[in-house]
């Protein structure tokens, strides 16, 4: 699973949804920059180039005025309980409150669980299976009712029905400790759900889960737990009238073309220690050309792209050139990484040293340009991006233009001292996949593979191809070009989905040849680790397990070109989404 | 000043293109009365169709080069402003065009058209040309006119097209009427009702006649003067007379072969004049005419160095010819004249 | 003429009736045939977290493992008799005519396109004004001045007008007008025209004048090769010949008859445009008809697709049987039967 965050393709034309992202749902397409990145990026550029990333630009308490944002396409849902983008889970918060949040600071310090409805972080027992919860005192919703246990608990059990609610997480269907008998909220209203969330008071929900969890914060973090009283909740068309637990509540939802939320005066500031709730209304934009929008924030009409994965090429230049937008600009390393799965059920990729030789004789380099250069990405060594706790620096494999002399040298040690045929997929209306793609067909050429690319369109390529195990097997293909971003930041949200084996489907996977014992069994203890530092070498060990294993080729550790709105206040980017954090900004 | 009606004097009209000069009317002089008719003969090509626009001044504004005199009713009109010109158009001098269905618009009944040609030169109120524009289709024949007045181009029969055209350019008396092939899309017999309406009408009118054509049997009844123009210039000028008993050029012994006549059949031709009309452009040196000429061996090698005056030969009779007049004379008494008479 | 129009009316149904089984085929016929299964269809409409199972009850509750026939007598069946929605607290009753809900954002259609089609008369009213004006009159001014500096000029620019896609000349337009010299609308500034009519037309003058270019240019063209022609007709010298001043044998005249073919182009024009601007909509962030199938194509949601296809097509079909009753009363040689 993971989470989606909306970028335009960059072609003129090319102006459908896209979901950049790895993990991309029908129409993804990749963040951010293509265009060559200059000598000095990363670097600390002219002053207020990446000012954002650790420090809150332009502080201020000033309450008023009306923040205009704006997206190029609706994401899928502003009901908290059937989302899975990461600027809803950002933005909702201004509306919505889970029982627990991130942080709103800067950098890593946003990546810090705070209570939110709940008055402190869970209190685990039973093993870390059983995660309690108080809410705090004189919470309600913008009709003045107030906010009860039972309303989160309903909420959580509510978007269970994955039938209704398609698009959000799982993580509750799979840890909640649900009897056999319940099916739905909808389906089995009589069935009793004490054995997974109990509310034994109007301030108290807990949750009981079916095997332990550490983490669970992360859960409780989840716009699941935004409450959702049952009689207000009118299925799919409750995204129409999303009743607010935060500051502000929605004043017009007119889907596909604007929203518009206006302060909630049953909001009690003092029940909430982490939201300033500064402007007086918020304005969204749906369906904002991308160009246009990047003119918008560049000229000052507009505050925020909502998507936050950063300007379109056209932006990425005029960043480059001119100096005053340069220092607008923070290019964020995100949790998110592009790379190349191989997949060891087709031969010769069934070796290991077969796998290796791709691995060594892959010029990451190449790779990274055609990924969109160094303002898109950084060479990865590994699945796990720098920002995750839990990261170490893997050397094991080159990463600059590769090693011919290693690669043959693995090429012998798999019996096939002249190379190999081999067939490779990537998404076909992605120019950078298909860079990538063409990327490795020249450098693995050169130690006498010859690879074979075959397109598919991105709508179909995880449902029927590269995410389908049996198409890939049938057809042969070894390689695919494939790509992941975090739920949350840390090992879990990153890497339980793409490299646990047995989480692997009938179709749409993005891991097709992490298929290791040794990598499962090490998932399992950060499981249940329940000392983060501990979880988080853990979740390095699985990452390092993964590469000595050979099972992908990393490229790029994305990154994303952000601008700061002209006339925003308090605006930095938060490590729970690497982009702009939404519950602080403020407008001049 | 000229005591002429009608008084055309050394009209020339050029038109510049890329290839070159093109001399469509190359010194042209006529005259006509009131209650006469001039017939101008000739090919397609010949100038007579440009002479006639050039009357009405509807070169003016163009790229033409228009030099000469036209003299109307006492008035100079090659000198004359475009906007002085456009007022008689219409109304002092009118057209009668051949082709009627192409030269009627087509979206606008024949009653708009004939109510717009009258109401340009008239005051007056819509019912008022209407009722003018009945009454005229009734004169040229065109049977229950005041339903027929609101019919389309396309719903008359040529031949009623062409009374409809007729009306359209009586609409405002005028005195001075050219017809340009009037009768050339029409079959025979409608072609007779034609001229004898046009014959007719031009008495009631006391109208001056020009009938344009390129057959010499449309004026044969109708013409009092023959005008036969080849290659922009007039080749022989006299009387109807003069040109059907008397005629002294080798073009016009030609045209007299080749008109068709009720007693033969249509295609034979007894005299066909060989080769096609010259070039404007690149005239031929000499006469104009002498490359299809079949005297041309007896001009004594002038033919084609000498362009031939237009001289008189007798009472007016004007002749463009190297031939001298005796041998033309000879010729046609000998050689054409019995020919055209046995067949 | 009342038969004719039943006729055509009848045979614009039948057009439309196609029109949707061939959309439909595309979108199951042909995948299926490619070896696409029903949850792979179905796969597109759930989370990226679905499981199998969700995947199966979602095929199922979109109805995508029945035969296509039977899905598509269904789409039918909701058009005149409405439908019937599940939208998980309850079951909603969609009432005809009732092109089916969105598979992804789980909207009734027709309210929907309904919704989005005052944006797009607005651009296609305003847009179509200006560049049949604009375009007639350069277009005959062009033809009586033919191979002056001025006609020379105009065909330059008419061609370039052509030749450029309203995705470049609008964004250079919105860069140029709205972030450079800052005297029209940004992008994505539509306000509705009962709203505010002086703020309405702000917000459409830049998306009105692109669209309008590239119109325009084809409408010179057009009208100056049509003019060229018609000048020369000979009821044109006739008209000459009555003694009409210039300006009358032009307007009356001249330009009646190069308008015909004008008018036939300008409503088809228009029948297509009502379907949607879809390059100007989405340059200029305007919600409209053809933002909305772009959106619809992007995620491959079905239904929206169906419903835009079909007012799209509508909107061709009508334009036609207009334009065949226009050149009738246009043209009076032309007489309908």
């Amino acid at each position: 699973m993971k989470k989606r965050t909306l970028a335009v393709a960059a072609s003129g034309a090319a102006l459908a949804l896209a979901l950049s992202a790895c993990g991309g749902g029908d129409t993804t397409s990749e963040p951010s920059g293509s265009a060559a990145a200059p000598a000095s990026s990363g670097a600390a550029g002219p002053a207020g180039f990446n000012a954002g990333l650790d420090n809150v630009t332009n502080p201020s308490d000033k309450k008023g005025g009306v923040l205009k944002m704006a997206v190029t396409e609706d994401w899928d849902s502003v009901d908290p309980g059937d989302t899975y983008y990461g600027m809803s889970w950002n933005l909702l918060r201004i509306y919505g409150r889970p029982l627990v949040t991130y942080n709103p600071a800067p950098g890593a310090k946003g990546r810090e669980l705070v209570p939110d409805l709940a008055e402190s972080l869970g209190v685990a027992s039973d093993g870390s299976k059983t995660w309690t919860y108080k809410l705090r005192a004189g919470l309600k919703y913008e009709d003045g009712t107030a906010i009860t246990s039972k309303d989160v608990k309903y909420a959580v059990l509510r978007q269970l029905d994955k039938t209704t609610y398609v698009n959000g997480p799982t993580y509750f269907n799979d840890w909640l400790d649900l009897p056999k008998d319940f099916v739905s909220v909808y389906k089995t209203p009589d069935v009793n759900t004490d054995s997974a969330i109990e509310t034994p008071d109007d301030q108290t929900v807990v949750f009981h889960l079916n095997k332990p969890y550490a983490g669970f914060d992360n859960f409780a973090a989840l716009p699941a737990t935004v409450p959702i009283p049952q009689a207000k909740d009118t299925g799919i068309k409750y995204r129409d009238h999303v009743l607010a637990s935060g500051p502000y509540k929605f004043d017009k939802v007119e889907p596909g073309k604007q929203y518009t939320l206006i302060r909630n005066d049953q909001w009690d500031q003092a029940t909430d220690p982490i939201r300033k709730a500064l402007p007086d209304s918020y304005e969204i934009t749906l369906g904002v050309q991308g160009d246009d929008l990047d003119n918008r924030i560049i000229s000052g009409d507009l505050h925020i792209d909502v998507a936050g994965s950063g300007v379109q090429p056209a932006a990425i230049a005029s960043v480059q050139q001119d100096p005053e937008l340069n220092a607008r600009a923070d290019n964020p390393v995100t949790a998110r990484t592009w790379y190349i799965s191989l997949n060891p059920d087709v031969a010769p990729f069934d070796n290991i040293e077969c796998r290796k030789a791709v691995l060594f004789a892959a010029d990451r380099v190449s790779l990274q340009t055609a990924y969109g250069g160094q303002l898109a990405g950084e060479i990865a060594t590994s699945l796990l991006p720098a920002g995750i706790g839990g990261w170490a620096k893997i050397d094991t494999y080159p990463t600059d233009t590769g090693d011919e002399a290693k690669a043959k040298a693995a090429l012998t040690a798999c019996g096939q001292p002249n190379g190999f045929e081999a067939t490779m997929t990537f998404r076909a209306d992605r120019p950078k996949e298909q860079a990538a793609a063409e990327s490795l067909q020249q450098s693995l050429a050169k130690v006498g593979i010859k690879l074979t690319l075959k397109g598919f369109p991105t709508s179909e390529y995880f449902p029927a191809y590269a995410g389908k195990p049996s198409y890939m097997k049938e057809n042969k293909i070894g390689l695919a070009t494939n790509g992941w971003g975090a739920d949350w930041n840390d090992g879990f949200g990153f890497l339980s989905q793409i490299i646990d084996s047995r989480t692997i489907r009938e179709a749409g996977n993005y891991n097709l040849g992490v298929k290791d014992p040794a990598v499962d069994a090490l998932v399992d203890q950060a499981f249940a680790e329940l000392d983060t530092a501990k979880r988080d070498a853990l979740w390095g060990q699985a990452d390092a397990k993964v590469m000595e294993g050979a099972y992908v080729l990393p490229a790029v550790y994305a990154k994303g070109l952000l601008l700061r709105g002209k006339g925003v206040t308090n605006q930095f980017i938060t490590g729970a989404f690497d982009m702009y954090d939404y519950l602080a900004l403020g407008v001049e | 000043m000229t005591e002429h009606f009608l008084d055309v004097k050394n009209l020339q009209i050029h038109f510049p293109t890329d290839d070159g000069l093109v001399r469509s009317v190359d010194g042209l002089s006529f005259q006509l009365e009131r209650g006469k008719t001039l017939g101008i003969v000739g090919e397609s090509g010949s100038g007579k169709s440009v002479t006639s626009l050039g009357i009405l001044g509807l070169h003016k504004g163009g790229r033409a080069k228009i030099s000469g005199e036209i003299w109307l009713d006492g008035e100079e009109l090659v000198s004359a402003g475009a906007e002085h010109v456009r007022k008689l158009r219409g109304k002092k001098m009118a057209m009668i065009f051949q082709d009627p269905l192409s030269a009627m618009h087509p979206y606008y009944t024949v009653g708009d058209q004939i109510i717009e040609a009258y109401r340009i030169h008239h005051k007056v109120a819509k019912k008022v040309a209407r009722k003018h524009a009945v009454d005229l289709l009734g004169r040229v024949g065109i049977p229950q006119p005041d339903k027929r007045v609101d019919s389309y181009p396309h719903e008359f029969s040529g031949g009623m097209r062409q009374r409809a055209m007729i009306a359209m350019a009586l609409s405002c008396d005028p005195t001075l009427l050219i017809a340009d092939e009037p009768t050339t899309a029409l079959d025979v017999t409608v072609q007779a009702q034609i001229l004898d309406l046009m014959r007719d009408l031009q008495r009631d009118f006391d109208a001056a006649l020009i009938i344009i054509t390129h057959d010499l049997g449309v004026v044969a009844e109708l013409a009092d003067d023959i005008l036969v123009m080849y290659g922009g210039k007039a080749i022989e000028y006299g009387t109807a007379e003069d040109i059907f008993e008397r005629p002294e050029h080798p073009y016009t012994w030609g045209l007299l072969g080749s008109m068709p006549r009720l007693d033969r059949e249509p295609t034979e031709r007894l005299l066909p004049i060989k080769g096609s009309p010259p070039s404007l452009i690149n005239v031929p040196a000499g006469c104009a005419f002498h490359p299809r000429c079949v005297f041309e061996g007896r001009t004594g090698g002038k033919a084609n160095t000498e362009v031939p005056e237009l001289a008189e030969t007798e009472g007016g009779h004007l002749v463009r010819c190297h031939l001298p007049r005796e041998e033309r004379r000879a010729i046609w008494a000998n050689e054409i004249k019995p020919n055209l008479e046995s067949a | 003429m009342v038969t004719y129009i039943i006729r055509r009316l009848v045979g614009a149904l039948v057009m439309l009736a196609v029109v949707s089984m061939v959309t439909f085929s595309i979108f199951f016929v042909v995948p299926r045939l490619a070896g696409v299964t029903a949850t792979d269809f179905a796969n597109r409409y759930v989370g990226r977290a679905a499981t199998q199972e969700t995947v199966v009850e979602v095929t199922k509750k979109l109805g995508l493992d029945d035969p296509v026939v039977v899905q598509y007598g269904r789409w039918v069946k909701g058009i005149f008799v409405g439908a019937e929605f599940d939208y998980g607290a309850g079951v909603e009753h969609c009432p005809a005519p009732c092109f089916g809900y969105s598979f992804v954002t789980k909207k009734p259609v027709w309210p929907e396109l309904l919704d989005r089609l005052p944006v797009t008369l607005s651009l296609a009213a305003g847009a179509s004004v200006i560049w049949l004006l604009a375009g007639v009159s350069v277009g005959v001014l062009s033809a009586l001045k033919r191979g002056s500096v001025f006609d020379r000029g105009a065909m330059m620019i008419a061609l370039s007008g052509v030749s450029l896609p309203p995705f470049f000349t609008g964004l250079i337009a919105l860069s140029l007008f709205s972030y450079g010299l800052r005297i029209t609308a940004p992008g994505g500034a539509y306000v509705p025209l009962t709203e505010n009519p002086v703020e309405w037309a702000y917000s459409l003058i830049l998306p009105w004048l692109t669209l309008a270019f590239l119109n325009a240019a084809a409408y010179a063209r057009l009208t100056r090769a049509g003019m060229l022609e018609t000048m020369g007709e000979d009821y044109i010298r006739t008209a000459r010949a009555k003694g009409l001043r210039e300006s009358k044998v032009i307007a009356k005249h001249g330009l009646r008859a190069a308008l015909t073919p004008i008018v036939t182009i300008f409503g088809l024009d228009v029948g297509i445009l009502l379907g949607g601007a879809i390059l100007t909509e989405n340059v200029f962030s305007l919600p409209g008809l053809g933002k909305y199938a772009t959106g619809a194509i992007s995620t491959q949601d079905l239904p929206k697709i169906m419903g835009f296809t079909m007012l799209a097509a509508f909107f061709i079909v009508m334009a036609n049987l207009v334009v065949d009753l226009l050149y009738a009363v246009v043209d009076p040689r032309v007489r309908l039967s």
